[in-house]
């Protein structure tokens, strides 16, 4: 099966609007006062989950067409946008750990999406 | 006795709605964020399954009542809800880069569980899949506590 070039813009727009869906609930969990109830009123906790919802629109769209081996890992680069941002708007620090640890995960992924083919 | 403890909770009462001070925001991930995240990805896990299980079930065309009768989808939906619920709970003590990454194993505890319940397939390709993963999430963890 061959994967469109469309499909993959997709899968990777759903994976870049879902690393700002994470940004977004990040910066509101940092201001969240204590208290559960508290979290249903954050407009950055409602944002992330829109951004969220958002991107699964695209993922669902993209993966219509197309085989999973080359889209399932397209989908975990989410996580590399994440470690950029996470530096960028959080100043959390890079390691050696955090990117070699992403590495494995995305090796992984890629290695389940095969196995599903 | 008890008053004589270390007890930090200056962070706790930090004003409401204040931008997160460079204090709150960059202290290492707390192990209960870690367990939090751990959770998350099991009912992560359930959501997907129900959701596939559910789908399964549905007519050719479904209808909105199709889809709002449909127990398992919307049991899935409701898992959605609290996963999204106890990330942010994980996120307020914690580093993003650290806790986001581990949300993977999500794909772990699918790949083992969906054999059994759907009768996928099971091969070495997958198994070596999830066997990096958990290295991979586990060496993040493992750093964020160094």
């Amino acid at each position: 099966m061959t994967t469109p070039f469309s499909s993959m813009v997709l899968v990777l727009a759903a994976s870049f609007i879902g690393s700002f869906g994470a940004v977004s609930l990040k910066a509101g969990a940092d201001r969240l006062p204590p208290g559960i109830l508290h979290l249903f009123r954050s407009w950055r906790i409602a944002l992330g989950v829109a951004l969220f919802l958002f991107s699964s629109v695209f993922y669902l769209w993209g993966l219509k067409h197309g085989s999973l081996t080359v889209l399932y890992p397209l989908v975990s680069l989410g996580y590399v946008w994440t470690l950029f941002w996470s530096r960028l708007f959080f100043r959390e620090p890079f390691n050696r750990f955090k990117v070699l640890g992403l590495a494995l995960i995305l090796v992984g992924v890629l290695f389940i999406g095969l196995g599903n083919r | 006795m008890i008053q004589s403890a270390p007890v930090t909770v200056p962070t706790r009462a930090a004003p409401e709605h204040a931008p997160p001070t460079a204090g709150r925001a960059n202290r290492p991930t707390e192990i209960r964020s870690i367990g939090l995240v751990f959770l998350c990805t099991l009912v992560g896990a359930a959501a997907q399954i129900l959701m596939k299980y559910g789908t399964g079930r549905l007519p050719a065309n479904p209808g909105l009542a199709a889809l709002a009768l449909n127990l398992p989808l919307v049991a899935g939906f409701a898992c959605y809800a609290v996963n999204t619920v106890l990330l942010v709970l994980a996120l307020r003590r914690g580093h993003l880069s650290v806790l986001y990454p581990i949300i993977a194993l999500t794909y772990v505890w699918v790949t083992i569980l969906s054999p059994r319940i759907f009768h996928d397939p099971v091969n070495a390709l997958k198994a070596v899949g999830v066997g990096l993963i958990v290295i991979g999430v586990s060496m993040i963890g493992a750093g964020s506590r160094a």
